[in-house]
């Protein structure tokens, strides 16, 4: 029996609470619904919200069984900071694009210094063939440092099959009306970003 | 179509099958079922100060005739057990379903308990949804349901069914008419001369209960191979469906009472019979108590505890784990931390300094028990701090001992401290109390509760009086303290728990994600000596440098609450002039 015996495409979000992943895996999850894919997207709040790790997770095909994934076996991994990234790096398939923001936050028992962060956290990504992305940079650029997240969601695009035109409905309608010019630019900017790296 | 959580679906379940009236306390995960209720046209929703008065409000309402919904997390269906036993006698008016949101592998809780053996002990039947379309539609077919059979309905869900968003089709609301209201003393007051016979009530509707579970369409059997065969429920149901595409499954929609005839024809039809659930033996212990053989999984034992997923089940089935990175080894962990600026946080470094023997509570501020606060000895349960001070102080009364101070929020002091506060009075015990009133139930998402004076649905109601309340329980020595001021905290600590008496401190001011008002930023000058006393406060807006020592603030993350200035003996962490960077418009 294969490992994956179904077609379904999982992708793991991870960041630390607050940054704002959950919205990108609702607009991630509206996107597929609206290309015809079945969804399950499942986080998990209560204690993780005071700043602590979030992973949020979003799997669509034609038929999708589990909520969650296992070790070896993500698509797509989109960390919204690098220590994240490396936690959940081995969550990644084989062949699977590991979207990373390239944004450091330090966890408490690092500021209190108990704790290190990982050494050469960048270099180790890029040696997992990672796509490092400055998200924070490109949304600021973009006209929206809020809109670091769909900056990602950009990256992500540019290596999924789903039209364009149907992101750019999600987003339109999931954020401010008075961001949305700027959100719209985050998310093209992403993609060229993510094309950038990749070229 | 939409994409609705578990819980949302329950909620809309519940509301189309003509629910009027939504009661709860809140509590991870099951929490935005009574939020996303409360939000519907033309329901009554409260949030209640306890599990207990939740669920005897639904008794009462459904008693009066109106379809009800209960939500609770599972520890909170330990605090509603007492009502909940008797309602299984008693049955119901208008129909009345339960929420029992369970935790597997403890995201949110202080343990794992299993709800089924709730279901099983009352004799309270249990719907188990493994998705939201399932959950939707079981809760709205579980009000005809509890009429049908006059007893109360729990749904079970776990966090993976709760938090997951999955389609579902929305429907109509069907209104439901008040059932006309008789008094029947036989059926609702349960003394013993009408409780001996409401038993046997119970007895005759279990056994129509047995029938029905038999042929009811939420236990699904969908036949592939012989070989295998797999009993399962709820989220574990997809793990297995991902995990052993081949097998035979028997779902299970209903945990309680167990279909025994369907599941001997299931055993019979495949070679080997397996259950597969999560952080509990309730399945396997159930279906081996109906004279049915399970065999052992012939790969790695699947765990005990802790949530299951589908690579789990395939390695318990021979199959390998699917290649991957290594785990990174020097990935440091990132626990959760109370907020910059949140007013908790000086209390705690108080009593850390005061080295106190502390009993916490359940809340935000258990995060207190973390390094580098580390400020926390015991948390139990919800209003255990007090009651377990009282304890400390009972059993160290002849000995010398260091101070022994309860921990409590607002909320959780309106739950179940104010008994317990009640029973230290009564008892003449000693110790001290200190409240942390921050205005709201943080931990769960800033609700209301007696103390603030919110109410769920925004209707209009009052503040309770907390010191009036001390005052009236006969407590004289009560302080009110600004937490945010450290020789106050310091010295009321230090007075009350100098004193041999009862003392009670409210420490208030709001939680930090409900007063959204910002000061200008702090910030560390050059007169830094790196003597790393700011770091200890835990503050997540303050890194000391690994190299020098020297502290620096995230000048985003600060919010300007001054409290670290106050602990730096060199003068050296300051305002900045302005706000204009930073603050909660860029997070």
């Amino acid at each position: 029996m294969p490992v994956n015996a179904t077609n379904t495409t999982t992708v793991l979000l991870c960041g630390v609470g607050g940054q704002g992943t959950i919205l990108a895996a609702d607009l991630l999850a509206k996107t597929a619904i609206a290309a015809g894919c079945t969804v399950k997207l499942s986080e998990i709040h209560g204690m993780s919200q005071r700043g602590g790790a979030v992973t949020t997770i979003v799997r669509f095909g034609d038929d999708v069984s589990s909520m969650v994934t296992d070790p070896g076996s993500a698509d797509y991994i989109i960390a919204f900071e690098t220590t994240e990234a490396l936690r959940n790096a081995p969550y990644l398939k084989q062949g699977g694009m590991l979207l990373v923001n390239d944004e450091s936050i330090k966890p408490l028992p690092v500021l209190t210094g108990s704790a290190s962060m990982p050494e050469r956290a960048r270099e180790r990504l890029c040696e997992l063939g990672a796509v490092l992305v400055p998200a924070g940079a490109i949304a600021k650029t973009a006209g929206n440092a809020k809109s670091t997240n769909v900056v990602l969601l950009g990256a992500l695009a540019s290596g999924m099959d789903f039209d364009l035109a149907l992101w750019k409905d999600q987003i339109a309608k999931r954020v401010p009306a008075h961001t949305i010019d700027a959100n719209l630019a985050a998310f093209r900017a992403g993609a060229e970003a993510a094309q950038g790296v990749k070229a | 179509m939409e994409l609705l959580s578990g819980n949302e679906a329950i909620a809309q379940g519940a509301w189309e099958a003509g629910v009027r009236i939504g009661v709860a306390y809140p509590g991870t995960p099951s929490t935005e079922t009574m939020e996303s209720f409360a939000e519907k046209e033309g329901v009554y929703a409260e949030w209640c100060p306890n599990e207990k008065v939740a669920l005897e409000v639904g008794i009462g309402a459904s008693a009066a005739g109106a379809r009800v919904l209960a939500t609770m997390k599972h520890v909170g269906v330990n605090v509603a057990a007492d009502p909940l036993f008797t309602a299984a006698y008693t049955g119901v008016g208008g129909g009345l379903v339960i929420l029992a949101a369970d935790d597997p592998g403890m995201h949110s809780s202080q343990n794992e308990q299993d709800s089924r053996f709730y279901a099983l002990a009352a004799r309270m039947p249990m719907l188990e949804p493994s998705d939201s379309a399932e959950a939707l539609a079981f809760t709205r077919e579980a009000y005809d349901l509890s009429e049908r059979f006059d007893v109360p309905f729990l749904i079970r869900s776990t966090v993976r069914i709760s938090h997951t968003k999955t389609p579902v089709e929305i429907g109509p609301r069907l209104e439901h008419d008040l059932k006309p209201y008789e008094k029947d003393a036989a059926k609702w007051v349960m003394m013993p001369a009408f409780a001996k016979p409401r038993r046997k009530v119970q007895d005759a509707r279990t056994a129509e209960l047995r029938e029905w579970v038999e042929k009811c369409p939420y236990n699904v059997v969908e036949r592939k191979g012989a070989e295998i065969g797999i009993v399962c429920a709820g989220a574990t149901y997809q793990h297995v469906a991902e995990a052993l595409p081949e097998a035979s499954v028997f779902k299970l929609g209903v945990t309680w009472p167990l279909p025994a005839r369907a599941l001997e024809a299931f055993a019979e039809s495949v070679d080997r019979l397996y259950v597969v659930e999560e952080a509990s033996d309730y399945l396997s212990n159930q279906i081996r108590s109906l004279g049915i053989e399970l065999s052992a999984a012939p790969g790695k034992e699947l765990p005990p505890d802790g949530e299951l997923t589908p690579s789990m089940i395939r390695l318990a089935f021979g199959m390998q784990e699917a290649e991957h990175i290594p785990t990174q080894g020097d990935v440091p962990g990132r626990p959760p931390a109370l907020c910059a600026g949140c007013p908790h946080r000086l209390v705690f470094k108080e009593l850390s300094r005061l080295r106190a023997i502390v009993t916490g509570d359940i809340g935000c501020y258990t995060l207190g028990a973390l390094p580098p606060l580390s400020a926390m000895d015991t948390c139990v349960d919800m209003g255990a701090s007090i009651s377990m001070a009282h304890g400390f102080e009972l059993a160290l009364a002849e000995t010398k001992h260091r101070p022994v101070v309860a921990v409590i929020g607002d909320s959780t002091f309106g739950h179940s401290g104010l008994s317990s506060l009640l029973n230290t009075v009564y008892n003449q015990g000693a110790g001290t109390v200190c409240i942390l009133d921050n205005r709201t139930t943080a931990m769960t998402g800033q609700q209301g509760n007696p103390f603030n004076g919110i109410t769920l649905q925004k209707r209009p109601t009052r503040e309770l009086d907390l010191e009036g309340i001390l005052a009236a329980l006969g407590i004289e020595d009560v302080s009110t303290v600004d937490p945010h001021d450290m020789t106050a905290v310091r010295s009321t600590l230090k007075r009350a728990t100098d004193s041999e008496n009862l003392s009670v401190i409210v420490f208030r001011a709001p939680c930090v994600l409900i007063d959204r008002t910002r000061k200008p930023a702090f910030t560390v000058t050059q007169d830094c000596r790196a003597c790393g006393v700011c770091p200890t406060l835990g503050c997540p807006a303050i890194a000391k440098d690994p190299d020098t020592g020297m502290a620096a603030i995230d000048d985003v993350m600060c919010i300007g609450c001054g409290q670290c200035a106050q602990y730096c003996g060199f003068s050296a962490i300051v305002p900045t002039a302005d706000r204009t960077k930073g603050g909660a418009d860029a997070r």
